[in-house]
């Protein structure tokens, strides 16, 4: 378990760095000098040298990334060329709205999809299987920033249940901020669900055709029983990677729905930061994004290990 | 009155036809096995007696468990009677367990179920049941996953789990068939050692003849669905009476007569051979171990001489063929073909590889689904400098075909328009084709019935007479290579423990291994009744 | 043959088809504005209704077919082309330092979420169909590499490549000769379902205004561009999503056809 916990950090380690080698190059390589952006056209050679060397852009390429690096580790993600303000106060507030968001909409989407899927699974070639898979049929195919604006058309518009856009904030009471991203996180969220609920069918199909599944029936269990004792669990791991990527998913998909409802979270950042070329704010919000991937994909494969006892065993 | 009595049962799946008017009795304390080729319809026969059918399956007919017919029992109350009167052992010992369960929380799982009792209570019940079937406390505690227990253990502990409620009657679905022969007796020890402590009726459903004769009874042969015949094993045994048994029987003792042997010009030498795997790194940072899969092999096969090696799983004879086949590199020692190295430097050599070809076990997956039969068996032309083409190719082809007993016109088809026995067929047909001086049969009629497994065995003695064949027979099943072999290598741990002439290893074996695997391997008796 | 398959194929069909007579065709020309027939709903001339700027809404869902479908296509082409061959080069090369590289590669294409690096790309390189495509078409490297690794991994294994091996044949050659073909069957229903993938991250890009540039016409474009009107003219916002599920649906339903039609396995039971 130590040796299997260890393998899995190191490799979280050397994902790292190579991730943030790649986006490092990526933005190096990006047309556009941010101090000449800064400044507009008409700007003094002078003033440009001032600016760049205030904002470090006259280092050499590896004290700069060097730079970077340490500065993340520390938890100092630079400041923001165009807000002049640290990147890691910017960070921290948008991540209160971009990861409810996504928590939100997992929690959505597992609460959707385990029942469905498990429901299909039991009654595999029946009426309520081919229902519920037409639905996610259906689901997949819908993509979600479509889906988020019909939601805001029949919930907002119509019916003025929620507001069309916009985050109270949660100094306005918990009730009052997930009420404002609940459209959101329900657009999110139900083409997930529909990803998941078909991953949890087939993964339980696939154990319902295991010989032990045959032997819990011998001693007795009934066919519910044996699906609830011994094919669930078995079930899980597949279904483990699956909520691990949705979750990398959910994040990243929150970029499109953010806009959709004009939600201040990373992905407007993002975008406000790449339309001002303020690279270094997109360069660590891509950096926090891929770390929050990893780390979740780290987590996953612990959960592999809690789940199955032979990974325990083995390396 | 019987314990259970199947009357007149039929059976069909989606309107396939599998069981036809089957009927049959097994007693309180009696065994009885169930025997038959592939499609006989044994299994299903088991499984509708747990009546735990597929999906869309009909039937018509009784299955009476004393005096309730289970065909009519809700499924509710089938649950109840499932585990608690009659339990069920099946073939695969690797997979039948939960893998993220533990054995003890399995076993006591078929108490908990059916009776009113403890956590505590039955994970007791499950130590006390464990330790009868052989995985005493605390060497095998209960704490243990399946993936820490040998295929033989997993086997001990899913009859405890069939057991642990002392059921009126067990079937056992081929639970040895999956096991080596060493294990495969002691797991038939125990189960007949169950059936008598607690009067337990116990189904036993195998292929095995020779099983069949030692332990059962009374004996039920089935084909295609239909029970031909059914009797006291002694009186069966000696008075068979249906065509189809006496088939069946004589095929499993199939012998054949090798053409005498002249040559004496070595042909394949092995010499001091080891092979080491890697094993995963013991701490992170250490160095990766190692495993001796084959140690200090050496023998010689002569041209003409046909060699058999036989072992139990993981004795490292697969890991040699792969070796002598130039597949893998090995660490140590030097293997020729005709005077010349199967393997230089990092390659393996074509040059020496054309003298030798293979027959695999699977008849299933020893063939490209998309190529037809003609481009399969030419492709060890490859081998050759300058391949035959054009109607020399053909005739090639042809000869190849008819010398294993199939027609030139078997060269147009796919691989899934044969049966298992025409495909090995092929697969010989594909190791003949170049002319190789040595052919290796990798368990090559393991997979296959008993009767086409007496064709096959035919055929290899034919084309001994035919095509002076020399070869080396890889078999885990010592009646085969104890009528198709003339010397024997016995294979232990990587090390070959014994070699010899092979009448004389198998009457007078000197190493206790081999001792012990003979003794092990269950014989049938000699049969009048039998007709080749 | 089964359902699935024949309404996937009839919707993918169809879809297609749109793309191809819009070359030649369209009900109205796409370009031409007319502000007097604005935000038309679904008439008799103007069957799926006009935008805000009067133009035929069906003649640009025509001309957006073509956009999407060809961004798609060449995505998958690329994750074909390249994942592929790496996934065979790395299940031939089992175990070794090269299968490695390769496998913690496409592990590390995964843990980047996918839409931000598309993102990063179009936004750094550029908003356009080819950065959209280049963006999309990366992400589909590791899942062909993947898929068909896997499927050669089991396929080494089995004995007629042993057999192959035993004929003296390279790794390469057997790789091409048999791995390929028994693994076409899932690299096909593989593609089907990258390719709706892909369709739909088109449609995301395009979106958010970093796809396919004015004055091409993309679905994800009239999207963006219905969203202020979605309460005055819901019908704008309606028919591109319509559009895009169909055409989804259509190739999800195909892959699912085509993955039971082609299955040997099921076949069999089947008939």
């Amino acid at each position: 378990m130590i040796r299997y916990t260890l393998k899995r950090l190191l490799s979280l380690v050397i994902s790292l760095a190579v991730a943030s080698v790649v986006i490092f190059t990526v933005i190096e390589v990006a047309p556009g000098d941010p101090a000449s952006f800064m400044l507009g056209l008409n700007a003094q050679p002078e003033t440009l040298a001032a600016l760049r060397t205030e904002l470090g852009l006259d280092a050499s390429k590896l004290e700069r990334y060097v730079t970077w690096i340490t500065g993340m580790l520390s938890g100092d993600f630079g400041t923001s060329y165009t807000y002049r303000t640290p990147v890691a106060d910017m960070v921290t507030q948008r991540m209160w709205v971009s990861v409810p968001l996504a928590v939100y909409a997992l929690a959505l989407s597992t609460v959707i999809a385990f029942p469905a899927g498990i429901y299909a699974a039991a009654r595999r070639g029946r009426a309520g299987d081919v229902g519920v898979m037409s639905a996610t049929q259906l689901g997949v195919a819908i993509p979600n920033f479509w889906f988020a604006m019909m939601l805001v058309l029949l919930f907002a518009i119509k019916l003025r249940w929620f507001s069309a856009g916009g985050f109270v904030g949660w100094d306005k009471g918990l009730f009052a901020g997930l009420h404002s991203l609940t459209l959101p996180a329900i657009a999110l969220a139900l083409p997930q669900a529909a990803i998941l609920a078909r991953v949890m069918r087939s993964a339980l199909l696939d154990v319902l055709g295991e010989d032990f599944m045959r032997t819990a029936r011998a001693k007795g269990l009934t066919a519910r029983q044996a699906l609830w004792r011994h094919g669930l669990r078995n079930a899980m791991i597949p279904v483990l990677t699956i909520i691990g990527l949705q979750f990398s998913f959910l994040l990243a998909g929150g970029i499109i729905i953010e806009q959709v409802f004009y939600l201040p979270g990373l992905g407007r950042l993002i975008f406000q930061s790449i339309s001002a070329r303020d690279l270094i704010v997109v360069e660590s919000v891509t950096m926090l994004l891929v770390f929050a991937v990893i780390f979740v994909n780290f987590t996953v494969d612990m959960a592999y290990a809690a789940v199955d006892p032979r990974l325990r065993a083995r390396t | 009155m019987s314990l259970l009595s199947i009357q007149n049962l039929t059976l069909s799946i989606h309107s396939f036809d599998i069981l036809h008017d089957v009927s049959f009795n097994i007693d309180a304390g009696e065994i009885v096995a169930i025997t038959g080729e592939s499609g006989s319809g044994k299994s299903m026969t088991a499984l509708a007696a747990m009546q735990l059918l597929p999906q869309g399956a009909q039937t018509t007919g009784r299955v009476m468990l004393g005096d309730d017919d289970l065909t009519q029992r809700s499924e509710a109350e089938l649950c109840a009677m499932r585990g608690n009167d009659i339990g069920m052992v099946f073939q695969e010992p690797m997979t039948a367990l939960n893998p993220v369960k533990t054995i003890g929380d399995q076993v006591a799982e078929t108490i908990l179920i059916h009776e009113k009792t403890t956590k505590a209570e039955a994970h007791k019940r499950a130590a006390d049941t464990l330790t009868r079937v052989g995985l005493p406390q605390p060497r095998f505690p209960l704490s243990r996953f399946p993936h820490e227990l040998s295929g033989g253990q997993r086997q001990r502990v899913v009859i405890a789990m069939a057991i642990a409620l002392r059921p009126r009657l067990l079937i056992a679905d081929e639970p040895t068939t999956a096991l080596d022969v060493t294990t495969q007796a002691q797991i038939l020890e125990l189960l007949v050692k169950l059936a008598r402590e607690d009067g337990m009726g116990l189904m036993m459903i195998t292929h095995d003849l020779a099983v069949v004769a030692a332990m059962a009874d009374r004996i039920i042969v089935m084909r295609k669905g239909e029970v031909v015949e059914q009797g006291d094993t002694a009186r069966l045994l000696h008075d068979m009476q249906h065509p189809y048994t006496k088939m069946l029987f004589a095929a499993s003792s199939h012998e054949v007569t090798l053409p005498d042997i002249t040559a004496t010009e070595p042909l394949l030498e092995v010499k001091n051979v080891c092979r080491d795997y890697r094993t995963p790194r013991k701490t992170l940072f250490g160095k990766p171990g190692s495993f001796r899969a084959v140690n200090n092999v050496s023998f010689e096969l002569k041209r003409g001489e046909r060699l058999g090696l036989v072992g139990e799983s993981g004795c490292g004879k697969s890991t040699l063929t792969r070796a002598l086949l130039g597949l893998e590199p090995i660490e140590e020692g030097s293997i020729t073909l005709c005077g010349e190295p199967v393997f230089t430097g990092t390659k393996p050599n074509l040059a020496v590889r054309r003298h030798m070809q293979v027959v695999f076990q699977d008849p299933y997956g020893s063939f490209n689904p998309r190529h037809r039969v003609s481009r399969q068996i030419t492709e060890p032309f490859h081998l050759l400098d300058t391949p035959p083409t054009g109607a020399e190719r053909q005739q090639v082809i042809d000869e190849a075909l008819i010398a294993v007993g199939l027609t030139p016109a078997d060269a147009d088809k796919y691989i899934h328009e044969f049966s298992g026995g025409q495909r090995q067929r092929i697969a010989i047909a594909r190791a003949l084709i170049i002319r190789p001086d040595l052919i290796l049969f990798d368990e090559a009629v393991s997979a296959l019935d008993v009767s086409v497994r007496a064709q096959i065995l035919d055929l290899l003695a034919e084309l001994c007479e035919t095509h002076n064949l020399s070869y080396l027979f890889i078999s885990h099943d010592l009646s085969v290579v104890r009528t198709i072999t003339d010397r024997v290598l016995v294979m232990k741990s990587g090390e070959i423990v014994e070699q010899g002439q092979t009448e004389d290893v198998f009457t007078n074996p000197q190493h206790p291994y081999t001792k012990t695997l003979i003794e092990a391997a269950p014989v049938l008796p000699d049969l009048k009744g039998a007709t080749t | 043959m089964n359902r699935n398959l024949i309404i996937g194929s009839l919707l993918s069909a169809l879809f297609l088809l749109a793309a191809l007579v819009s070359f030649i065709w369209t009900p109205f020309d796409y370009t031409a504005l007319s502000i007097p027939d604005r935000l038309q709903s679904p008439n008799g001339t103007h069957i799926l209704g006009t935008d805000h700027f009067g133009r035929d809404i069906l003649s640009l869902i025509m001309v957006g077919a073509r956009t999407s479908i060809a961004v798609a296509l060449v995505a998958v082409g690329i994750g074909m082309g390249i994942g592929i061959p790496l996934g065979l080069w790395a299940a031939a090369r089992r175990g070794s330092l090269i299968d490695e590289v390769i496998m913690r590669g496409n592990d590390l294409v995964f843990a980047f979420p996918s839409l931000v690096i598309a993102i990063l790309i179009t936004a750094v390189f550029g908003a356009g169909a080819i950065n959209a495509i280049i963006a999309i078409g990366i992400f589909n490297i590791p899942v062909f590499a993947r898929i068909t690794r896997g499927a050669a991994l089991s396929l080494w294994e089995r004995e007629f490549i042993l057999a192959a091996r035993v004929a003296g044949k390279s790794a390469a050659r057997i790789s091409v000769e048999h791995i390929l073909p028994n693994v076409t069957n899932l690299l096909i229903v593989q593609g089907t379902i990258q390719f709706s993938l892909g369709i739909l991250a088109e449609a995301g890009l395009s979106y958010v205004g970093l796809g396919a540039q004015p004055p091409i016409p993309s679905w994800g474009r009239m999207l963006a561009d219905a969203q202020t009107m979605v309460s005055l003219a819901p019908h704008m916002a309606l028919m591109p999503g319509f559009a895009i599920i169909l055409t989804v649906l259509g190739l999800n339903l195909m892959g699912d056809g085509l993955r039971d039609y082609l299955d040997p396995r099921l076949r069999r039971t089947r008939s």
